[in-house]
Formats: structure tokens, C-alpha cells, sequence
């Protein structure tokens, strides 16, 4: 099996500047000229030559749903392992789901590129915390809240981290699970789903939630969503991750192959072109 | 103090490897009146001694509340100590803002700390001429934290800065071995003994409702600052125990707690 990609794996480069976007005279001022390629600033310099200031506005590579729930003991979450280029399952082996500290751990979907950019932002955090050295470690909640206010500045210069974002964690003594998004929107809440998993998922957790669950028996109704959402999400695969924090720490499991059922009569006979379809 | 040629620039050591500026800053702190801290398993107190500059001046301030968890008592110059004091303050609220929790006590001190240590090692700047005790409380329990002039600092189980307090340090090295495990009211009672220390060799001054001051912050407890009457329930504490044991210094530990303050 090829092997899984992790964000702190990933190539930390930025992306090469465009020559063309660089050498554009709009203000009749040629201020990149002479300046070697890599020192060059993208965006200050294109402004400053008379262009216009580039900002996100959708998403590139994407992940799908994220889904979590708060257990009794500790907090299960689960990913796919696909990171899509439109409808293209161009990435098979990206893992979606970031161990921050030994009792947090941060899901995300929407755009990877920007998704792993902040899960670099955290780790900055968190190694700051750790060279403190004074025993005091960032909690999932303070990440969360950091994440928030993140995401809730880019928002503000119209410019956000297209992402939506789940982060779980164990401090003193309890499972704590919020979501953030593109827009700084943030909340706690015992079932999260995201993306195309709030349409289908979200139910789905809620039924399956009791008080006194277990992160065990939350492992099996999470891969039971995801098998859901991979019947119907088509920017889903098979291949899953799933992530449980608990009093003992975070562990993600290696990605792992969901198994299906094709040969439901519904399945089979729902494919026909000749079928009358509300759609 | 005496001048010297290698005094007039913060940033020229002398022949003996010494910065007499930051020194000198370090003596402004001895000349400010004294305040006391000590802390138990659970709270950190506070206890200051306020001067007034004639009999028609008010009394000046020693303590400021910095955020719920954290406040300040302040020995020497008052003015630098507003502004150490809105400093942290924006600290404290920067971090709830960002993190939406309390900010901890070793990284305020640490950021007091270097903030001081700048102006030490710059020629266009002097150091603050104040010293400041920290108590609060985080989420790992009471601290009790001492800054000072030339960047350092001390986490302490109880300190006493300011001028004669000395007095005060030798009660507290007599007595801190108890702290851990006292009420609020017998740690109460120890910082302000250890504070009376301060004014026992001085014929005209005692500690009364207008010149004390008593802080305290712990658990499930924000910091809260007494003064003037509100101070009145500590100051009888030592009084009382003054008519049981007359001419005793030193405190029996209170079997029962006192009365809440």
C-alpha cells in the first residue's frame, strides 16, 4: 500500500512566483526588473506594480467531511484519506487529521493547502509552548479559540483559510470537541460533522449518541458514517483514519480500507438509465 | 550611593563587572515601603504597607488587580509600576482574547521579566526603578512570583520586598514552613504579622485602616483587594492575638479559623 503523506511531511516550500504575474507594467513601473526570481514577494510586488491583490476565492485541493464525537472516555474522529482536485481523486494517501499537542487533535476539510498551512501555525504554537518548558501545555480548547480568531482575521481581510475544522481533546479530565470554519464561526458540541458529513453524518451521530458512549463503540459508528458518506459523497474514498484522545493521549490509526456492500438491490437497480428519477 | 565614572551609562560595565544603573534601579526598590506575599497550598496573599505623602495626601495605592487570576503589589517607583502594571494587564487580555483562558503566572512574570531586562542593555533607555510581588493562581495552583529592576525573577513560597524588610523576611523564614497547609484567614494573619515586622522598629508608625492593605487570590477565589474599613477583620486578627499572648511576636497557629473577611 503506497504510504500515507502527513502534514508535517509535506514540502514546506511555497510555490514558485509566475514570471508573468511578476513583469506586469500596469503602472508603467518595472519594479521586479533586476530582481532576482526567489527574492522576489508575489503579492507586495504585483501590487506595488499596479496589479490587483489576489485572494482566495475557492477552494484547490480539497478534503471532505470530517466527523467526531464526544465519548464518556475521550473523543473519536474520523477522515477519509482523498485530498480531490475538483472532481479528480488526485491525492489518495493525504491524512487529514494533525496530532497538535499529546491531547489534541485537529481534523480538517475544504482546501489542504491551507488546511496544512495552519496545522504549521499550531505546531509554531506548540513549540513555543514546549520550550517554556514551565508545565503548562496549550489545551485543545485555547487551540481551538486560536484557531478561531485565525480564521476570523483572513475572514476579515476577505481572505480566508478555506477550511472547516474540528478540533478534539482531553483537559483536566474531560472530552472536549469544537469546530471552526472558513468564516471564524466556532462552537463545542457532543456530534460535529462537516462538509457533505453534515447532511448525512450529522443525523446518523445524533442517533447513535448516548451520554455513556464509549471512544470503542464511537470507533464502529464512525466507520459505519464513513461508509455511509463513501456510498453517496462522490468526493469521498474508501480509505479511512480514525483518531480517538483520550486520558491516555492521541492515537491515529493507520488508514485503513472501509469495506462495502454493491450488490444492495436499490444499488443495482437505482443505476439503470431507464429508471424514473426525481432527480 | 556614591558617583562613580561608571555610573552614568546603562550599558558600561565598571572594572568589577558591574552595572551600577541597574543597581541603582535595584535600590529604588529598597526605598519603597514594604509589601509582603506568602502563599499556601491554595491562596496567595498579599500585604502592603501605603505611605502618604503629608498628613493632607491621600495614601498611595500598592495594589492593583491585573486580571481575575493575577494581581500586583508594587515596591518603589509608582509611576514605572503603571506602567509594568497596564502592560500586564494587556498581556493577560491579549492572551483571553486569543486563547479564551487565563493567562499563566510564570509566563506574565517571564514577560515582566524580559521587558525589564531590555532597558538594562540599552543606552537610550533606564530600567524600571520598581519591584513587584505577582500572586494568582492558574491551572497549576497558587504562585507567588518577585520581579525586579535588572530582569530576574523568583518564584517564592513567600517574599517580602521594600524598605525595612528585612524584618519581614526573617518572620517569614521563621514561619513559612507552615503556609502550605494554612486557612485563608491563618495565611491572612501571617502576611500581615510578617508586614507589622516592617514598622515594629519605628516609634511612630504602626499599621492601622488607612496605611494596610491585604490582597488574596486562590482557588475558586478572583483577586480581591481590602482596604480602609475592609481591612479592619485582618488588622484584629493580630490584635487579638496580641491580648491573648502579650508581647509575643510570634503567632499560635489558630486552632479554629477566623471569621470570614
Amino acid at each position: 500500500m503506497e504510504k500515507v503523506i502527513y502534514v508535517n511531511e509535506t514540502d514546506a516550500q511555497r510555490k514558485p512566483l509566475l514570471p508573468s504575474a511578476s513583469s506586469s507594467v500596469m503602472s508603467g513601473l518595472r519594479l521586479t526588473a533586476g530582481v532576482p526570481l526567489k527574492d522576489r514577494d508575489d503579492s507586495v510586488l504585483a501590487s506595488a506594480a499596479g496589479a490587483p491583490v489576489k485572494h482566495t476565492s475557492r477552494p484547490i485541493v480539497t478534503g471532505s467531511s470530517v466527523i467526531a464525537m464526544r465519548c464518556k472516555d475521550g473523543v473519536v474522529m474520523a477522515t477519509d484519506t482523498l485530498a480531490s482536485y475538483g472532481s479528480l481523486a488526485r491525492f489518495r494517501q493525504i491524512s487529514r487529521l494533525y496530532k497538535a499537542t499529546d491531547h489534541c487533535v485537529i481534523g480538517g476539510g475544504g482546501d489542504m493547502s491551507d488546511f496544512f498551512e495552519l496545522c504549521e501555525t499550531v505546531r509554531k504554537e506548540t513549540t513555543l509552548e514546549y520550550c517554556y518548558d514551565d508545565g503548562h501545555m496549550i489545551t485543545a480548547s485555547a487551540i481551538h479559540q486560536m484557531l478561531a480568531r485565525i480564521m476570523y482575521n483572513r475572514r476579515n481581510k476577505m481572505d480566508p483559510y478555506w477550511n472547516y475544522m474540528l478540533v478534539a481533546g482531553w483537559q483536566h479530565g474531560k472530552p472536549v470537541l469544537g469546530y471552526v470554519d472558513l468564516v471564524g464561526s466556532h462552537f463545542v458540541s457532543e456530534v460535529i460533522a462537516t462538509g457533505y458529513g453534515e447532511y448525512l453524518g450529522l443525523p446518523l451521530l445524533r442517533k447513535a449518541y448516548r451520554e455513556d458512549i464509549t471512544v470503542e463503540e464511537g470507533k464502529k459508528v464512525l466507520q459505519q458514517i464513513l461508509t455511509v458518506l463513501f456510498y453517496r459523497d462522490a468526493r469521498t474514498i474508501d480509505r479511512i483514519q480514525i483518531a480517538c484522545v483520550t486520558e491516555k493521549g492521541v492515537e491515529i490509526s493507520e488508514p485503513t480500507k472501509l469495506e462495502t456492500e454493491w450488490s444492495y438491490k436499490a444499488f443495482i437497480s437505482g443505476a439503470r438509465a431507464s429508471d424514473v428519477s426525481t432527480w | 550611593m556614591f558617583r562613580n565614572q561608571y555610573d552614568t551609562d546603562i550599558t558600561t560595565y565598571s572594572p568589577q563587572g558591574r552595572l551600577h544603573q541597574v543597581e541603582y534601579a535595584m535600590e529604588a526598590v529598597k526605598q519603597g515601603s514594604a509589601v509582603v506575599g506568602v502563599r499556601s497550598n491554595t491562596h496567595v496573599i498579599l500585604a502592603t504597607l501605603k505611605r502618604s505623602a503629608s498628613e493632607l495626601a491621600s495614601h498611595q495605592k500598592k495594589l492593583s488587580e491585573i486580571d481575575d487570576h493575577v494581581g500586583v503589589a508594587i515596591a518603589g517607583l509608582t509611576a514605572d509600576a503603571r506602567v509594568l502594571t497596564r502592560f500586564m494587564r494587556n498581556e493577560c487580555l491579549n492572551h483571553k482574547y486569543v486563547f479564551e483562558q487565563p493567562l499563566a503566572l510564570s509566563r506574565l512574570a517571564l514577560s515582566v521579566a524580559d521587558k525589564c531586562q531590555v532597558s538594562t542593555q540599552r543606552a537610550s533607555k533606564r530600567p524600571f526603578g520598581v519591584g513587584l510581588l505577582l500572586a494568582g493562581y492558574d491551572a497549576t495552583g497558587p504562585h507567588l512570583f518577585q520581579t525586579c529592576p535588572s530582569g530576574n525573577y523568583y518564584e517564592y513560597y513567600a517574599m517580602a520586598i521594600g524598605s525595612r524588610s528585612q524584618g519581614a523576611k526573617t518572620y517569614l523564614e521563621r514561619t513559612f514552613d507552615s503556609f502550605p497547609e494554612c486557612t485563608v484567614d491563618q495565611l491572612a494573619k501571617h502576611a500581615v504579622l510578617a508586614l507589622r515586622e516592617t514598622v515594629s522598629s519605628s516609634k511612630d508608625t504602626e499599621l492601622t485602616l488607612e496605611n494596610t492593605a491585604v490582597a488574596i487570590v486562590g482557588k475558586g477565589t478572583n483577586f480581591v483587594i481590602y482596604e480602609d474599613d475592609e481591612v479592619k477583620p485582618y488588622l484584629d486578627m493580630i490584635d487579638a492575638d496580641e491580648e491573648e499572648q502579650p508581647a509575643e511576636a510570634e503567632p499560635a497557629a489558630a486552632d479554629a479559623p477566623m471569621t470570614d473577611a
